[in-house]
């Protein structure tokens, strides 16, 4: 049934955790999410995104999993997290997404683009304030050039990971 | 003076050789591809923020939009996401038949990738042998669940009904179609020097880097890790059932395609054995005369209770399996969480409350307050549901783990310093299924 042990880790400290978890052989991240608690009636946590990291010991060997461990960090919007993106290079892509989503950024990932919306998109849109039946225009680069947006002409470097 | 100058290729969003819309920028020198950039959400729906709009069961329908070509996967993993928060089991009956519909999804999904990624790199015949033993297995799909695609099979505590009486017959001599395209495309594919060509030693991947970006699934397990879900956290009755493991040994584009092959033949014998080892349904009551609804419920109004009792209701076809007969087989029996059966919501007072109870605006089944996530293994790996409940009757979070979102992150990984032409193949081997990516 997938058990996970739970770590709450202070937001600042994320990092660390992770990396001294990653040193302990836990080494595939298996995903990386967050929960908007605004307006829940008992949120468990008195911030208001719950950052969850799931990690895995995955034996390569023979295929097992030798337990899987539950990293949450409760944040507000001000970015404190630090990327994972060191330690593990799909943390890339899964901190985009968040961002994306939530709006929930990352200290050390200044200018990070959105993964899933456009990038003209307001907003994020599994905030629990952003309305369902919002519509916004798709609106593309009439040029067909952005000079500042990532995502034209401009190919990124590949991480370098440990 | 000379100068050597990179320029820049754009493939997709809509591309012959892209299968869903997502855009590859390549960077290239000549051929070689230098560096590649990703870009995926074309079609992204909004699946997650839909889940919280809707009431538990009601993101059951949603969940086949994911990977569309193997949608009762979807439908288990979400369904036992909610059922773990919610501590509901499954009667036995009922895990078997969710068993044989994920293996079946299961084939299909493998099928689809085999076989499109064989056309695009020219062999047209094997795609149609493989898109044809799909379309039977399709069928059988259709008989079990009532759609060929959009299948919506599983309910918060079972699934929707029985499997038709002569199923075990029909997959019988589906099977033996599907081993036969299987086989002739091993002849027509595996010794063949243009495919050989194209796949051999293209498109690898390591061990580590696999891990690195979270890979799972078949593309996990060509490179030499026997990571699979069904094994690692058996659920349902995978722990009763026999059934290898296929590992390859570089991580090529061969080996991916070797993988699927075999795990097709593992999951017909799962099937075969989900078959022998299926429980008879107790609950099966001789075949009862038919009433049509309408008369069933006049006559509960005139109080002929007594008689209703010998009676099997003639519902719609979209009600099908919503009768008294084989639904404690397959359904867990709690009034909590699952409608009654349509005889009592006629014929009785009691049935009728309840239904109305579940069927209510903000009525519905109301899943304790709390958090889990489940795992199964999907076609492309393990596709993860989180789902957080705030105790009301809809989802407060519901969060799909999309297996191929992680491969195709690994891409640039896979493509860089290889030639324009791998592209093809090592795009095919991913299996990306923009619905899954994008949700």
């Amino acid at each position: 049934m997938i058990p996970a042990e739970i770590k709450r880790v202070e937001a600042a400290k994320n990092f660390e955790e992770l990396k001294s978890l990653k040193d302990a052989g836990y080494n595939v991240l298996v995903d990386l999410t967050a929960i908007d608690y605004q307006g829940h009636p008992n949120p468990p946590i008195k911030e208001r995104f719950d950052v969850v990291y799931e990690i895995m010991k995955l034996d390569a060997a023979t295929g097992d999993d030798k337990g899987r461990v539950e990293v949450r960090c409760g944040v507000d919007e001000k970015p404190v997290l630090r990327s994972a993106a060191p330690l593990w290079p799909i943390a890339d892509w899964l901190e985009r997404e968040v961002w994306d989503m939530f709006g929930v950024g990352f200290a050390d990932r200044e200018g990070i683009k959105r993964l899933l919306m456009y990038e003209e998109f307001e907003g994020h849109a599994l905030r629990k304030d952003y309305p369902i039946t919002k519509r916004q225009p798709l609106i593309g680069p009439e040029s067909g050039e952005l000079k500042d947006s990532p995502s034209f002409n401009i190919v990124r470097p590949t991480i370098k990971y440990e | 003076m000379r100068e050597q100058k990179t320029y820049m290729l754009n493939m997709g969003p809509a591309h012959p050789a892209m299968h869903g819309v997502v855009r590859l920028l390549l960077e290239l020198e000549g051929e070689k591809i230098v560096n590649t950039e990703v870009e995926i959400g074309f079609l992204h729906r909004a699946f997650e923020k839909h889940g919280e709009a809707e009431t538990w069961n009601n993101v059951v329908p949603w969940t086949d939009r994911l990977n569309y070509v193997s949608p009762l996967i979807n439908n288990v993993g979400y369904c036992m996401a909610v059922e773990k928060l919610a501590g509901i089991t499954l009667p036995e009956r009922g895990q078997y038949l969710r068993v044989i519909a994920s293996e079946i999804s299961r084939v299909t999904d493998h099928l689809t990738c085999v076989g499109a990624s064989a056309m695009e790199l020219g062999a047209f015949t094997p795609f149609l042998y493989l898109i044809k033993a799909r379309e039977y297995l399709y069928q059988l799909v259709d008989q079990l669940t009532g759609a060929r695609i959009t299948t919506s099979y599983t309910r918060v505590g079972g699934v929707k009904a029985d499997m038709p009486a002569n199923f075990p017959e029909q997959c019988k001599e589906v099977f033996k179609k599907v081993r036969e395209a299987i086989s002739d495309t091993d002849k027509l594919l595996t010794k063949n020097r243009i495919f050989m060509d194209r796949v051999d030693g293209t498109g690898i991947i390591s061990k580590e880097d696999a891990l690195a970006y979270g890979i799972t699934g078949p593309f996990l397990r060509s490179t030499g890790v026997p990571y699979d879900v069904r094994r690692a956290h058996p659920y349902l009755v995978y722990d009763q059932l026999n059934f290898e493991v296929p590992v390859g040994t570089k991580g090529d584009n061969f080996d991916r395609y070797l993988c699927r092959l075999a795990e097709i033949e593992q999951s017909l014998r799962i099937l075969e054995q989900c078959f022998e080892k299926i429980p008879q349904g107790k609950h099966s009551l001789e075949p009862k005369e038919m009433k049509n609804a309408f008369e069933y419920q006049d006559a509960g109004k005139h109080g002929e209770t007594a008689l209703l009792a010998k009676y099997k209701a003639k519902v719609d076809q979209t009600l099908a399996g919503g009768q008294r007969g084989d639904r404690p087989d397959v359904l867990t029996q709690d009034p909590i969480f699952v409608m009654p059966a349509k005889e009592d919501a006629y014929g009785s007072i009691e049935g009728l409350m309840n239904h109305f109870e579940l069927v209510m605006w903000s009525w519905g089944i109301k899943i304790p307050a709390g958090e889990s996530y489940f795992a199964v293994e999907g076609g492309n790996g393990e596709l993860g549901f989180r789902v957080v409940s705030s105790g009301d009757d809809r989802p407060w979070r519901v969060r799909c783990r999309p297996p191929c979102l992680f491969i195709m992150a690994a891409l640039p990984k896979l493509l860089n310093g290889s030639w324009v032409a791998d592209v093809i193949p090592t795009f095919g081997s991913v299996n990306m299924i923009a619905g899954e990516l994008d949700r």
